[in-house]
């Protein structure tokens, strides 16, 4: 079991109810494995967007050990 | 000479223009063209009237998202300088939201870039927002509007 830090912004914080979740699990994983272990039974919705280690990555990426991982919504900047 | 700033509360981005070329190109005659585009808040969205908006970012991937965009831009085009700024937190209409500035030798670079970093910012940058309407609902926008560039 290894550490991976997660983190949510926008509606997606709102839908899961927290902003970070701090994780002891498998590696590696795919971000979307990950989001379905610790989001049970809340679909992650289709336009989501991850980024591992603060650069975007598909949601089949493998996460690995000490990863930041985060989970969001379309960007809206600007 | 680039500068890319984050803030928290309210800033001028014409006095950011000035302080940058007061700072950094006094004494600099390289350049003969400066393109800057200002977006602000409106008080409309998608038909509804809007009284404010939070704007929630990600600071670190924020930055780096920023600095990406920024020198893969001077890769592009001969740009001399770039100045870059963000609001985030409580925004109200006619606030300022995004200052980009390109210095370079010609204008075709100065524009084209200057288009050019805002349109990656758009769709890059994880700045996400929230607005709050007349009618008292909130809403998260959902999409920014496309880029309308031909290439």
């Amino acid at each position: 079991m290894k550490a991976v830090r997660v983190l949510y912004f926008a509606s997606l914080r709102e839908l899961v109810g927290k902003s970070e979740d701090s994780f002891a699990i498998e590696v590696p994983i795919t971000g979307e494995s990950l989001w379905c272990i610790l989001n049970k039974g809340i679909d992650l919705p289709e336009s989501s967007l991850l980024a591992i280690n603060h650069e975007y990555a598909d949601l089949q990426t493998n996460i690995h050990e000490n990863d930041e991982v985060a989970f969001f919504p379309p960007v809206t900047g600007g | 000479m680039n500068s890319i700033n984050i803030h928290e509360g309210s800033f001028d981005p014409w006095h950011e223009i000035i302080s940058f070329q007061n700072n950094n190109l006094n004494g600099v005659k390289s350049y003969g063209a400066t393109a800057s585009f200002v977006g602000t808040m409106r008080d409309f969205n998608e038909g509804d009237d809007v009284v404010e908006m939070v704007l929630e970012h990600y600071p670190l991937m924020t930055q780096k998202q920023l600095e990406s965009i920024v020198e893969l831009s001077i890769e592009k085009w001969p740009v001399q300088h770039v100045l870059l700024s963000h609001r985030v937190g409580l925004i109200q209409p006619s606030d300022p939201i995004v200052l980009v500035v390109v210095w370079s030798a010609h204008r075709a670079a100065a524009f084209d870039a200057c288009r050019h970093i805002m349109e990656e910012l758009k769709h890059k940058a994880p700045f996400w927002k929230k607005e709050s309407l007349l009618s008292g609902e909130s809403r998260w926008v959902s999409e920014n509007t496309p880029d309308t560039r031909d290439n």
